[in-house]
């Protein structure tokens, strides 16, 4: 299997006046194709930074991080968008979606930004909605949806630009128990289907969901365990 | 992205907070309606007086006694070095010494009460020669003009304005033929001049008598040969100042004075619509900066409604970065939304202000003439405010990281 995501000795240092302080303390990890990845720590672990360094939202101060091959240590904020465009997948826990699109314009989003041809982006985008179980919703906008549906959208959202890795920031985080149940199935099933996911988490019950669990401890991985279902 | 997502993006945003985007444009609607509206007021003001001049004739100089800065020219005084004569209207009516002079028509003006039988008229008495209709572009309407004849007869016909004519003879009795008496002697009326074009303005030009000038010097008891006034009309709208300056010359040396001393003024019409335009500039200029700065304040309210946008959409700019949104796609859709509110608001100014200017001249008697220049000016303006004013909160905008946008609450 070939790696997606390889760190190499990533640090990260935040400055604030005369304050420094190291958020990740040389992290290396590598993560494969069609892989399921639960990242858990507590918080001030320095979890929300290697998921923005992840993520392509920030750069790692010192080491290297190839992410389908590329560098994208080394990129400008421009090169970086592309990057996220392409290669990277994010479900968020505040779902973030745009309350006056309607869902399939949340979901084609990614793909304006990549230049997609409008009728392609509406085909492309419905058929994540219904990947997801909401090809009925195309129309409506995320206030008349509920909180587990809204989720599903940012999945498609994630899911129709074929990223290399889905990015889910603590995707329950604001769902009650049961859209959490449906919204982890359906990361289950993406993952059946080949997808490589990355999940950050605290909670050890979502992590469970995941193939491998690595734990972040200030700002080092401290373990780095494969789950047995 | 291309410009045609951007624009559609950037019309999104601006759909989705009506109220916001509608209280934006405010100041730019107004900004615009009144710049347009003052400039259009301040054009229609001089259109008013250019077409009342020209309704004159645009080839006419006027030759009127004394200097306008001497206070002797104002006594008039007959048979004194400044009063002008008919005889100085006989030498500029010569073609070797002023080639460029048309007609000439010289008149004395003098206030008159005419009596018919049942009514009387108080109104100005014009002395004319028969060139008169001819240089002051005036016709008769009915009846006809007096001749050269009866000019040096000092024949006993009057020739009234239309407004007088119809003060002295009401309903449905022709003037012509009819007679009118001035102090005593009975004169035939023998033609109505048409209405003046410049009538409109309320002037008197269409309130007058005009008799031969000899028969009013015989009315007014003046033996004399000085005349009020000269009208010279020159061959061509062209050759209005080489008529000036012969007119000049000649009468500078008819007189025997130096051009320090003149004791008479040669004016054009253009003259007379520099001076009238001259205060409608100074006042269009004044509203117009005022309105101006309105504009400006408009501008402002944009960007600082821009920058509470930029503030209040700070998650929305970090979700669109991390979906791949460069930071000029960022700033571009910024652009784009200050440019459509810019121009949104200029063509709601450009309505309003063709709507005011179709009522606002029934309201003030003022005409307000709109110009394709000043509406397209307006135009580029709004749009130039808005990408203007936009620029700092675009930048701004763009210049935000995913992390902190997405992260902000």
């Amino acid at each position: 299997m070939s790696a997606v995501v390889t760190l190499d000795g990533v640090r990260k240092t935040y400055r604030s006046g005369a304050i420094e302080f190291e958020a990740l303390r040389g992290v290396d990890m590598s993560i494969d194709q069609g892989e399921y990845v639960a990242v858990i720590g507590p918080s001030g672990s320095g979890k929300s930074t290697l998921m923005n360094i992840l993520g392509c939202l920030d750069v790692p101060t010192q080491g290297s991080y190839h992410l389908g091959g590329e560098d994208v240590s080394t990129m400008s904020e421009a090169e970086l968008a592309h990057v996220r465009n392409r290669r990277i997948g994010f479900v968020f826990q505040q779902f973030n979606l745009l309350p006056s699109l309607a869902a399939w314009r949340n979901v084609e989003l990614p793909l304006v930004y990549a230049g997609v041809s409008r009728a392609e982006r509406r085909e492309r985008a419905v058929a994540a909605l219904t990947r997801v179980g909401l090809g009925d919703r195309v129309e409506n906008r995320p206030g008349e949806l509920s909180g587990g549906q809204q989720q599903r959208v940012a999945v498609a959202r994630a899911l129709v630009t074929e990223p290399d890795i889905i990015l889910a920031d603590e995707p329950t985080g604001n769902l009650d128990s049961a859209s959490t149940t449906a919204v982890l199935a359906l990361l289950d099933e993406l993952h059946d289907s080949g997808r490589t996911i990355v999940l950050i988490t605290h909670e050890h019950e979502v992590a469970a969901r995941a193939s491998r669990n690595l734990t972040i401890r200030d700002g080092l991985i401290t373990a780095d365990d494969l789950v047995v279902a | 992205m291309s410009w045609a997502e951007t624009f559609r993006t950037a019309w999104d945003a601006v759909r989705s907070h009506r109220m916001r985007s509608m209280l934006t444009m405010l100041g730019i609607v107004i900004g615009i309606a009144s710049v347009i509206l003052t400039v259009g007021l301040g054009q229609g003001a001089q259109d008013q007086v250019k077409s009342q001049i020209s309704a004159l004739g645009s080839n006419l100089l006027i030759v009127s006694p004394g200097s306008t800065t001497s206070s002797e020219g104002v006594r008039g005084g007959f048979g004194s070095a400044s009063t002008l004569t008919l005889q100085d209207a006989d030498a500029i009516a010569d073609d070797e010494a002023a080639p460029d002079v048309k007609g000439v028509a010289p008149v004395t003006t003098s206030n008159a009460q005419l009596d018919t039988t049942s009514t009387n008229w108080t109104t100005s008495l014009v002395g004319a020669t028969t060139s008169w209709p001819d240089v002051r572009k005036r016709e008769v309407s009915s009846g006809r003009f007096f001749t050269t004849a009866e000019v040096s007869q000092g024949a006993k016909v009057v020739v009234l304005g239309s407004d007088t004519a119809s003060e002295l003879f009401s309903g449905p009795t022709n003037p012509v033929g009819q007679s009118v008496s001035v102090g005593g002697t009975q004169l035939t009326v023998i033609g109505v001049l048409s209405a003046s074009g410049s009538s409109s303005s309320g002037s008197t030009e269409d309130d007058t008598a005009v008799t031969p000038i000899s028969t009013a010097k015989a009315l007014t008891g003046s033996s004399s040969s000085s005349v009020s006034t000269i009208y010279v009309e020159a061959t061509s709208e062209k050759n209005l100042s080489a008529a000036y300056q012969e007119i000049n010359a000649l009468l500078l040396n008819l007189h025997d004075v130096s051009s320090a001393e003149a004791d008479f003024t040669v004016s054009s019409q253009d003259s007379l619509v520099e001076t009238a335009n001259a205060t409608n500039k100074t006042l269009t200029v004044l509203l117009g900066g005022i309105a101006g700065i309105s504009l400006l304040v408009g501008g402002i309210g944009v960007m600082n409604i821009m920058l509470v946008s930029v503030t209040e959409r700070i998650r929305e700019i970090g979700l669109r970065k991390a979906l791949g949104a460069t930071p000029k796609v960022i700033r571009n859709q910024f652009l784009v939304e200050a440019s459509l509110l810019g121009l949104a608001g200029g063509v709601v100014g450009i309505i309003i202000a063709v709507v005011g200017a179709w009522t606002l001249p029934g309201l003030i008697d003022q005409p307000v003439s709109l110009s394709l220049l000043a509406t397209v000016a307006a135009l580029g303006t709004s749009l130039a405010l808005g990408i203007g004013f936009g620029v700092y909160p675009a930048s701004r905008a763009a210049r935000l990281t995913p992390i902190d946008a997405l992260r902000s609450e």
